[in-house]
């Protein structure tokens, strides 16, 4: 998909959930409910919400150590929000529940096995007939890496992406290791399956080697759709190489632009170019009626905090005709959508439901409805070709 | 036996997706992947009051001869996504997943069961099962490192690794108290370390202690150190014997071993797979016990059987026909690979000889003999029999409940629900009622406090 200036496309919104949201202080404010982050119920109405606001797609955050403000382990704080469930399961736990939204964990490539992880998001798709997706992470926490024990830090930073994209290789060519129409069912035959449309995938790396092929059958999808974040050279060939949508999160028009074309350079180095690439916006939100108000919120939530709130991205804080003002400004930098982190989930998720969401309709710039069964289907993206099939005679 | 208390019975329900006991060619057999057969299954044994459904496990697609084997139902979907999104749609249904321990790490598995816990309120359990082929090693980073003979001490060093990490949040940390900003009470909530021989890790679990603090342990395994190691530590064992005389050999034996690591008789339950036919009579239920077999083993799917003992290709034989004059190549099995070759015969010119001594006197083709030497149905009969065998097993202490594998996916179940659960129900020795909400309360297991962690050695 070719994203044209010129072209009115509706913008795509997907929202970042994590704990109670992005600010610190944030599990502190009315109805945030910091008891229940471990609860079934607490996913799953947050998950309900964004697909009353008609969102393409939820992020699950995640990360293999505890939370917190500190590069080098636990910094030991009591005072915020430490501990989260797993994102793939707690992704699972809401599919049944929803019918339209997109299910995107993070996933952490750098300790994972991508056998694993490639049958779990194929699993997560066919639960949720065909709105799976995953980011795909890396970590270079030396603590981390301590709670497996098998490799220690430093990691070359360039390396830990260039594993990741094997990681999302290996999962692709396992999500293709089954034809669609592998399962054949031949009672005259004897025979449940065609071997020949089961393909082990012989993928051979640097980290790891994968015979494969797949125990679980071709995702609805096909293909469900990755994602990463940008944020440095390193991050962009990852996106470049493996991604369907790319998070970027940068401050302003300028450096946006400036995102936005060093990623399509790196995918057209990859040979990629002519596949669809959405570029997101990664944007902090604290939404209230108008600036002022936001701008107080977020004083107050500092003061709680006791540190400013601040982050390498970009941090918006004002009215819903404001942020959709800034949305539409920032498409024209080569963006198609967002990915908007709430900065009080159980304040700013509702505001952009309600707020956000029925001003880019009044705009023309936001679906009525969703038009889609798929996740793929939502973000305008074809459902992929299987490489290993031979194309019919 | 008048005296003695009648047992409550426990039942569980195998969800038949891939194995040899599944009827795919049946017309009222669904898909094995898509969600709603899933549904159907966990809401029918749900609906039955059934203990748990439990997911079996496969991280290769089987090959024989170098190719991939396509006689019977292949394909899985992935355990752990299938289960948190079984928690969705039930609400007291134990949720057991089979879960490797030789090809993950157990920081990411403790996380996912203590979030599966979560998710579940307290419906999670693990059947941990090891593997040492290099064939299901070819799909993982580490690939089929593991010697044999070290199966069982990674095994076991993988479930004391995961239990520190359980135990690393003790339940009463997180205060969540907005007005005085403390989330946690304890700074150190989730801190461990963990050193063994397979195993050295240390830092911080991130998952807080889950409402049965730990998963229910399922152990599987009928061999010296498997009985010795589901006697230390499993809450149930995945049994093996169906019948009353071996059914108590074991049942003895493995619980005469609790009290040798400090376990009473009810901390360790005794629950063996089961097949079963049910018919309107027990005449009914015999003639299509006999058809289900004959389903499952065609032709080719005895030849490949064969194969396993033989090592060698014997696609040239009639499955109609006697059985090979040719002995079975002795040595590594080459023919079947991964776990079909673990299930090689110990010896197989013995196993061959006597095979062909009990075809030659009963007359059996290669076919028939495979249909009588392999699993034969653990309950057949009308609904009253089949409650009848099962209560019988149960109270002679022969099992404290069975898993049930029904050969149809996913409405094999349905039958059972309707009629024997029922009945098993008017004899007072299966619940009406759920009593509790977590798979522990099913079990009647107490819910482990955290052990907590020594003192850190000041010497190290």
């Amino acid at each position: 998909m070719s994203v044209s200036s010129s072209s009115p496309a509706p913008l795509h919104l997907a929202v970042a959930l994590d704990g109670a949201g992005r600010h610190p202080a944030a599990w502190r404010e009315p109805g945030a409910r910091p008891a229940e982050l471990f609860t079934a119920r607490y996913w799953a109405g947050l998950a309900a919400e964004a697909e009353t606001g008609l969102l393409d797609f939820i992020t699950f955050e995640d990360g293999l150590a505890l939370q917190s403000s500190s590069p080098t382990g636990p910094d030991g704080r009591t005072d915020r929000v430490r501990g989260r469930l797993d994102a793939v399961l707690t992704a699972a736990r809401v599919a049944p529940l929803t019918r339209h939204i997109g299910l995107v964990p993070a996933v952490t490539a750098t300790h994972t096995e991508p056998f694993h992880i490639s049958k779990a998001i194929a699993t997560l798709d066919h639960v949720s007939r065909g709105r799976a997706g995953l980011r795909i992470q890396v970590s270079e926490l030396d603590h981390e890496a301590r709670h497996f024990g098998r490799r220690t830090a430093p990691f070359a930073d360039g390396e830990l992406y260039a594993e990741a994209a094997d990681h999302v290789e290996v999962i692709r060519r396992l999500w293709d290791s089954w034809e669609d129409d592998a399962e054949i069912r031949d009672v005259a035959t004897g025979r449940f399956v065609d071997r020949e449309k089961l393909h082990h995938i012989d993928f051979e790396g640097r980290h790891f080697s994968v015979r494969g092929p797949s125990i679980t059958p071709r995702p609805p999808q096909g293909q469900p759709v990755v994602s990463a974040a940008g944020d440095g050279e390193a991050s962009y060939a990852l996106i470049a190489r493996s991604a369907e949508v790319g998070y970027v999160a940068a401050r302003d028009g300028d450096g946006t632009r400036a995102a936005v074309a060093a990623i399509r350079r790196a995918r057209e180095a990859t040979g990629l170019a002519a596949d669809p690439l959405h570029l997101f916006g990664d944007l902090t939100v604290f939404l209230d009626a108008d600036a002022p108000a936001a701008a107080a919120r977020l004083e107050r939530l500092d003061a709680l905090a006791g540190v400013p709130y601040a982050r390498d991205g970009a941090v918006f804080t004002g009215s819903p005709g404001q942020l959709a003002d800034l949305l539409l400004e920032r498409r024209a930098a080569g963006l198609s959508g967002f990915l908007l982190r709430p900065g009080v989930i159980a304040h700013d998720l509702p505001a952009l439901t309600r707020g956000l969401v029925p001003e880019l309709q009044r705009r023309g710039a936001f679906r009525q409805e969703y038009e889609a069964d798929t996740l793929r289907g939502l973000l305008g993206l074809d459902r992929p070709a299987n490489r290993y099939a031979r194309p019919a005679a | 036996m008048s005296s003695k208390p009648l047992k409550q019975i426990h039942l569980a329900a195998h969800f038949p997706g891939v194995n040899n006991t599944t009827v795919w060619s049946d017309p009222a057999a669904g898909s094995h992947i898509d969600f709603d057969s899933f549904i159907h299954f966990a809401q029918t044994a749900e609906r039955a009051k059934f203990d748990f459904l439990f997911l079996a496990e496969g991280l290769r697609l089987r090959e024989q001869g170098g190719e991939i084997y396509d006689l019977d139902v292949v394909g899985r979907p992935d355990t752990f996504t299938v289960l948190a999104a079984l928690a969705a749609v039930t609400e007291r249904l134990g949720l057991t997943g089979t879960i490797n321990s030789t090809f993950n790490e157990p920081y990411e598995v403790a996380r996912q069961f203590a979030t599966l816990d979560h998710l579940s309120q307290g419906r999670a359990a693990w059947n941990v099962v090891t593997s040492w082929d290099s064939f299901t090693g070819e799909n993982f980073r580490r690939g089929g490192f593991l010697p044999r003979e070290d199966r069982y001490s990674r095994a076991q060093e993988f479930l004391a690794t995961a239990n520190v990490l359980f135990d690393s949040w003790n339940g009463s940390e997180i205060a969540a108290d907005a007005g005085s900003g403390t989330f946690l009470r304890d700074a150190r909530a989730g801190a461990f370390a963990h050193r063994s021989r397979h195993f050295d890790i240390e830092g911080h679990f991130n998952v807080p202690r889950s409402p049965q603090g730990r998963p229910v342990i399922f152990q599987a395994g009928d061999s010296e150190e498997g009985r010795e190691f589901a006697a230390a530590g499993a809450d149930a064992i995945f049994g093996r014997y169906g019948t009353l005389d071996a059914g108590r050999e074991f049942y003895a034996d493995v619980k005469g071993r609790l009290a040798g690591h400090g376990r009473t008789h009810d901390q360790l339950k005794i629950l063996p797979a089961a097949t079963f036919v049910l018919g309107d009579t027990d005449a009914q239920a015999r003639e299509l016990a006999h058809e289900v077999r004959r389903l499952q083993v065609s032709g080719q799917t005895a030849i490949k059987y064969l194969e396993h003992v033989w090592n060698r290709d014997l696609s040239a034989y009639d499955p109609d026909g006697p059985l090979p004059e040719v002995d079975p190549l002795v040595g590594e099995n080459t023919i079947a690979l991964g776990r079909a070759s673990v299930r090689q015969f110990r010896d197989p010119l013995a196993t061959a000889r006597q095979w062909r001594e009990l075809a030659r006197a009963k007359s059996l083709s290669i076919r028939e003999l495979v249909i009588r030497t392999t699993a034969d149905q653990t309950f057949v009969g009308s609904a009253a029999t089949i409650a009848e065998s099962i209560n019988t097993l149960v109270q002679a202490d022969a099992a404290d409940g069975f898993i049930l594998v029904p050969h149809i996916t996913p409405g094999g179940l349905d039958g059972f629900a309707d009629s024997v659960v029922p009945l098993l129900q008017e004899r007072g020795v299966f619940r009406t009622e759920y009593e509790g909400t977590t798979l522990r309360d099913h079990l009647g297991l107490a819910t482990p406090a955290p052990v907590p962690a020594p003192a850190p050695d000041p010497a190290s």
